[in-house]
């Protein structure tokens, strides 16, 4: 089967919703030449300018005229360039598409999708390397998704698109490039994690790129008699608690880890609810409380790289 | 209706009273949720009254109705409608129920809706009416929105974005307006301009010169009318609102009217003086409107029954809202999310 990177998988599965159904359109700055990372690579030439529009640099409303356009029959897809830009557009996000449903008593719905790229990115430092995704999962009415692979790009996409929630869609932008098979049949609905290696002796829960760091930990644990399993959250809110909770329950250790900023961070939720439920050892693994920095040198403090993760299990593994 | 009152010009009078009854009804219905809403908010350290009907900050349009009724006498009721967070005359005139409404002021399971959005959250989608809205200038982009949905869809709808003069200093405005323009949207921008940023003057707080100036530099045609003059809105309303319809992109109407009452209900104003309130009053739109029914030759017996009739309507609403029950505490978990419903925790 041919490989196919985590934009193009995008790419396809917005193409492919945007033929099945003309109501959904994407929006966003720079997306008629394909987005700044190519994840909207020809689909201006293929559905016009009317549906995949390319907007003034008007992060609010860009976000609040989605909302209105989703409130009127549209399902957009909307374009932030960065998670760090949504900022701009924190009230149409929180206040507007969050809220409409509920505080005007389920007239209307929001069925929009806000794509939301986080994540560390070769020398983007503090204002474009933000990992937010505990944000939005705080939002009463948001479903926040961070899909770590191709297939699962592809996948997650689509299940956004159907969604009638609003959807905080988490790329990662180390991610791009990666390559991958996508899948035969569809599997992957929000909400349901998945095993991405079986283990005994831990349970690893993870989400977006770390997922890759994480199984390579994993493996090298393997070698020296520790079984890890690893579970890609895939969806942060709603998270799979049951799969999350029968892992942990099965292993008694559960580790949770993430690169965005740990204080705070969604892993802290997940501990909480892993102690609170089966009252066995859990333990939190994320980045300082420090803005990303520039050099090489001080953006690496603000990684969660596979070594680390590697010492912190089997330290946890080994301790009484 | 006595029977031999007929007027001078009976046309022209009947649409002056056709847009007198829904003023009528506006301010019937302001100073009823007025007057329910007694003690329903906490004030300088005092805790709010719980046997108060209308709850929290409640935001009256008393002295405004001209810019609703005017306005939305050119709205089809398919067009759509995005409010502020004194948005209970637009509702009334894009064709809510006042009942349905009182009762969400009253926070009623029989609400538009059904208790959870309350006065500043008041919305009727069935009538086009997309919400009021508890952030300043929030609607905006809103409606650009809408208007961009319509386009795509070829709907026909327009779209009326009402704002208030503290809203032109938002960043939304700036950008809506804008996009409004670039992609030749069907939106009718209205800002009703009452003077005030919540408790402060807005000409002290704006540069330039104002609304219009701002809707002009972007290239959106904009017209500037006395918002207590119910005809003068209507009139400006009805021939921007064909323009929008005719498809020659977004228009602007700046209606200058005075804010009566202080910012939420509970606010007595202490900041400004009586003597501005008190020529502000002089210029009542009802009392406006009145005068100008009388000369066109309306008897007063007829003003004075649409009143009435106003009230009557109102009060009906106000003992419908008394009676009707509230949520169930579990409805607070419904409309939040398909995905994860259950989840609340």
């Amino acid at each position: 089967m041919a490989l196919i990177n985590y934009a193009q998988a995008a790419c396809q599965a917005l193409a492919e919703a945007m033929r099945a159904d003309p109501h959904v359109i994407a929006l966003g700055e720079d997306v008629g030449r394909g987005g700044i990372f190519g994840q909207y690579l020809g689909l201006q030439q293929e559905f016009g300018e009317a549906r995949i529009i390319d907007t003034p640099i008007s992060e609010s409303t860009i976000m609040g005229a989605a909302v209105g356009m989703a409130l009127t029959g549209l399902r957009p897809v909307v374009e932030m360039r960065v998670a760090d830009f949504a900022l701009c557009a924190i009230d149409e996000i929180v206040n507007q598409a969050a809220k409409n449903r509920y505080m005007f008593g389920g007239q209307g719905r929001v069925p929009l999708v806000a794509r939301l790229p986080i994540g560390l990115w070769s020398g983007s430092a503090a204002q474009h390397s933000q990992s937010l995704e505990a944000w939005f999962a705080h939002i009463p009415g948001l479903v926040v998704v961070a899909p770590s692979t191709p297939a699962d790009n592809y996948e997650l996409l689509a299940a956004a698109i159907a969604c009638d929630d609003p959807v905080i869609y988490m790329e990662h932008k180390e991610l791009w490039a990666m390559t991958g098979e996508l899948p035969s049949k569809r599997t992957a609905t929000l909400g349901k994690a998945r095993v991405a290696r079986p283990g005994t002796d831990l349970t690893l829960v993870t989400w977006s790129k770390l997922v890759h760091a994480a199984t390579e930990a994993a493996e090298q644990a393997a070698q020296q008699g520790i079984s890890v399993e690893v579970i890609d959250l895939r969806t942060i809110w709603p998270w799979d608690r049951d799969l999350v909770l029968a892992s942990a329950a099965r292993t008694g250790r559960m580790l949770v880890a993430h690169d965005a900023v740990q204080a705070a961070g969604f892993g802290a939720e997940i501990a909480a609810t892993v102690a609170e439920e089966l009252g066995i050892p859990v333990k939190r693994v994320g980045t300082p409380r420090i803005p990303v920095g520039y050099a090489r040198t001080l953006e690496d403090v603000a990684r969660v790289p596979a070594e680390r993760l590697l010492q912190e299990l089997k330290r946890f593994v080994e301790a009484k | 209706m006595p029977a031999n009152t007929s007027p001078a010009n009976p046309s022209a009078a009947e649409r002056l009273l056709d847009l007198y009854r829904m003023m009528a009804r506006i301010r019937a219905f302001e100073n009823a949720a007025e007057e329910t809403s007694r003690g329903g908010v906490a004030v300088f350290g005092s805790t709010a009254d719980a046997i108060a009907l209308v709850r929290g900050p409640l935001h009256l349009s008393t002295g405004q109705e001209a810019v609703a009724a005017g306005v939305c006498a050119n709205l089809e009721r398919s067009d759509y409608l995005t409010s502020t967070h004194r948005g209970h005359g637009h509702t009334l005139a894009k064709g809510a129920d006042p009942t349905a409404m009182m009762c969400e002021l009253f926070g009623r399971a029989t609400g538009t809706n059904h208790g959870k959005g309350g006065s500043m959250h008041i919305a009727d989608f069935s009538v086009g009416m997309l919400g009021a809205n508890g952030v300043v200038a929030a609607g905006i982009p809103i409606a650009v929105g809408a208007a961009h949905s319509a386009k795509i869809r070829g709907s026909g709808a327009i779209v009326a974005c009402f704002f208030g003069d503290g809203a032109i200093n938002r960043g939304p405005f700036m950008e809506g307006l804008n996009w409004a323009k670039i992609f030749e949207l069907p939106v009718l921008f209205v800002c009703e301009d009452n003077r005030y940023s919540a408790t402060t003057a807005t000409d002290a707080m704006t540069a330039g010169a104002g609304a219009a100036a701002r809707a002009l530099s972007m290239d959106i045609p904009a017209e500037t009318v006395d918002g207590n003059d119910v005809l003068a809105v209507e009139q400006a309303a009805r021939e921007l609102a064909a323009r929008v319809r005719s498809g020659r992109g977004p228009q602007f109407l700046h209606a200058l009217t005075y804010r009566v009452k202080g910012h939420v209900s509970v606010d007595p104003a202490s900041y400004r003086k009586q003597s501005e309130v008190d020529g502000a009053l002089e210029s009542d739109p009802l009392k406006l409107a009145a005068a100008k029914l009388a000369a066109l030759g309306v008897a007063a017996a007829r003003i004075a029954e649409i009143e009435a009739q106003a009230r009557v309507e109102i009060d009906a609403a106000v003992a419908v809202a008394r009676a009707a029950p509230f949520p169930a505490a579990d409805a607070a978990f419904t409309d939040v999310q398909d995905t994860g419903a259950g989840q609340w925790l």
